[in-house]
C-alpha cells in the first residue's frame, strides 16, 4: 500500500501582485503543515523568485515543496509548470522572462516583492508579471516538459484565463499532464459541460492568494515519494499510484489517454 | 452579402486566399473567449476575434460561422492557416482593432443579433 500524499499543488506567495503581501516563505509553510498538507507547489505568476526561499522556510519540516509557476499565454491561458528542483524552475523563469513584456505599476497592480525565508524583502520585481507572455499555450507546455516539468492547465472550470474557457476544448495534441479544478469546484463538472475532457488526468488546488486560503482545494495522491515523476505516474493511474480528489478514496481522478500524450 | 463582397468593402486581408469567399454573411459576433462563441455564435456569422490559436478554425467549423476576421494586424499561427485552408473556412485579416471594425460591419448592414 503506497502512502497518501495531501497536495496543494497551486499556492502564490507575496511575489505575485495580485496575491496577499502576508504570503511570506514562513507563514506558507506553517499554514501548509496546520493544513496537513504534505506536498505544495509555489506557482506564482510568470516567475519562481519567491520559490527557493519556500524550499528554504520548509527545511526540516514534513513538507514537500515544488518550485514552480503559473505562465499565461498569448491565449491568456494560465498554464502551471511544476519541477522536482529549484534548477531547472530557474532555467524555466529565465526562458519566460525572455518572453514577458512589460512594466509593472505597482500602484495599479499590486507590488511584487522578492523575499527570502525569513520574508524580509529582498528586491521588486520590475517586471509585468501580471502580464501575458508572447509564447502559445503549446509552446508552454512543450517547454515545461521538456524540462521534465509537470504542466497542468489551471482553474479550467473558471472561465477567464482557464484553457476551456479561452480556447473552448483542450486542444488536440497538447501535453498537459492534468486539468486543475479550484477549491469548490468538481472534474465531474467540467466533464459534463466539455465531454472532451473525460480520458484527462485531474487535480484540484486552492490557487491561493491568501493564507486562509491554502489547502482549502486539495488532491491526494498515493505515491512512492512526493515528486513529479510519481504524480505524472499517479495521473496516468500507473503501477498503483493514484490521484483522487475531495477526501480520500472519493472518484479516482484518473486518466485514460495518458499513453496518447 | 457574401464573404467576398464584405471583404472586398472593409479591404480585408484574404489570408486563405478565394477559399469560402461565396459564403453569405448572415450576422456578426465579436468575442475573444471561444467557449463564448461556441455558446453563442450563430451560423453564417463572421466572427471578430484576436484569437489565433487554431481552435478557432474548430469552433467556427463546429459553428458553421460564415469567416474568422484577425484583427489588430494580428497574424495566425501556422496551423491555424493550414487548419482553415483543410476546413475551407475563409480566414480573413485586418490592422483595425475590434471595436473599429466591429463598425464597419455594422455600416454594411450586418447585425449582432438577429
Amino acid at each position: 500500500m503506497l502512502p497518501m500524499f495531501k497536495a496543494d499543488l497551486h499556492i502564490h506567495t507575496c511575489l505575485s501582485p495580485c496575491a496577499d503581501l502576508s504570503m511570506g516563505p514562513r507563514a506558507i509553510v506553517e499554514q501548509a503543515v496546520r493544513s496537513r498538507l504534505d506536498m505544495i507547489g509555489v506557482c506564482d505568476h510568470n516567475s519562481s523568485e519567491n520559490a527557493g526561499a519556500v524550499i528554504e522556510a520548509a527545511r526540516g519540516r514534513k513538507l514537500r515543496v515544488l518550485p514552480g509557476m503559473e505562465v499565461t499565454s498569448k491565449e491568456e491561458v494560465h498554464v502551471l509548470g511544476l519541477f522536482n528542483e529549484l534548477e531547472p524552475a530557474l532555467e524555466w523563469q529565465a526562458f519566460i522572462y525572455q518572453h514577458l513584456p512589460g512594466e509593472n505599476d505597482p500602484e495599479v497592480f499590486g507590488w511584487q516583492p522578492v523575499v527570502n525565508a525569513e520574508h524580509e524583502v529582498l528586491a521588486f520585481n520590475a517586471r509585468l508579471l501580471a502580464g501575458a507572455t508572447e509564447l502559445s499555450v503549446e509552446q508552454i507546455v512543450d517547454g515545461i516538459r521538456h524540462l521534465d516539468g509537470l504542466a497542468i492547465a489551471a482553474h479550467v472550470d473558471r472561465e477567464a484565463f482557464g484553457l476551456l474557457g479561452q480556447l473552448g476544448f483542450v486542444p488536440e495534441g497538447l501535453r498537459v499532464d492534468a486539468l486543475e479544478v479550484s477549491a469548490h469546484a468538481t472534474p465531474e463538472q467540467v466533464k459534463r459541460r466539455y465531454p472532451g475532457c473525460a480520458g484527462m488526468g485531474f487535480v484540484r488546488s486552492s490557487d491561493a492568494h491568501a493564507l486562509e486560503e491554502i489547502g482549502k482545494g486539495a488532491t491526494f495522491f498515493a505515491l512512492r515519494e512526493p515528486a513529479t515523476a510519481e504524480i505524472r505516474k499517479a495521473l496516468c493511474g500507473q503501477e498503483g499510484r493514484r490521484a483522487v480528489i475531495g477526501e480520500a478514496d472519493a472518484d479516482v481522478a484518473r486518466g485514460a489517454g495518458c499513453e496518447m500524450r | 452579402m457574401t464573404v467576398g463582397e464584405v471583404a472586398e468593402r472593409l479591404g480585408l486581408e484574404k489570408l486563405t486566399g478565394n477559399e469560402g469567399l461565396e459564403r453569405q454573411v448572415k450576422g456578426g459576433y465579436a468575442s475573444d473567449l471561444l467557449s463564448d462563441v461556441i455558446a453563442h455564435g450563430e451560423a453564417g456569422d463572421v466572427w471578430v476575434t484576436l484569437q489565433t490559436h487554431r481552435n478557432i478554425i474548430a469552433v467556427a467549423t463546429l459553428k458553421e460561422l460564415a469567416a474568422v476576421v484577425l484583427v489588430n494586424g494580428r497574424t495566425p499561427d501556422a496551423d491555424t492557416l493550414e487548419a482553415a485552408r483543410r476546413e475551407r473556412l475563409p480566414l480573413l485579416g485586418t490592422a483595425l482593432p475590434a471595436f473599429e471594425l466591429a463598425g464597419r460591419l455594422y455600416q454594411t448592414g450586418i447585425r449582432g443579433t438577429r
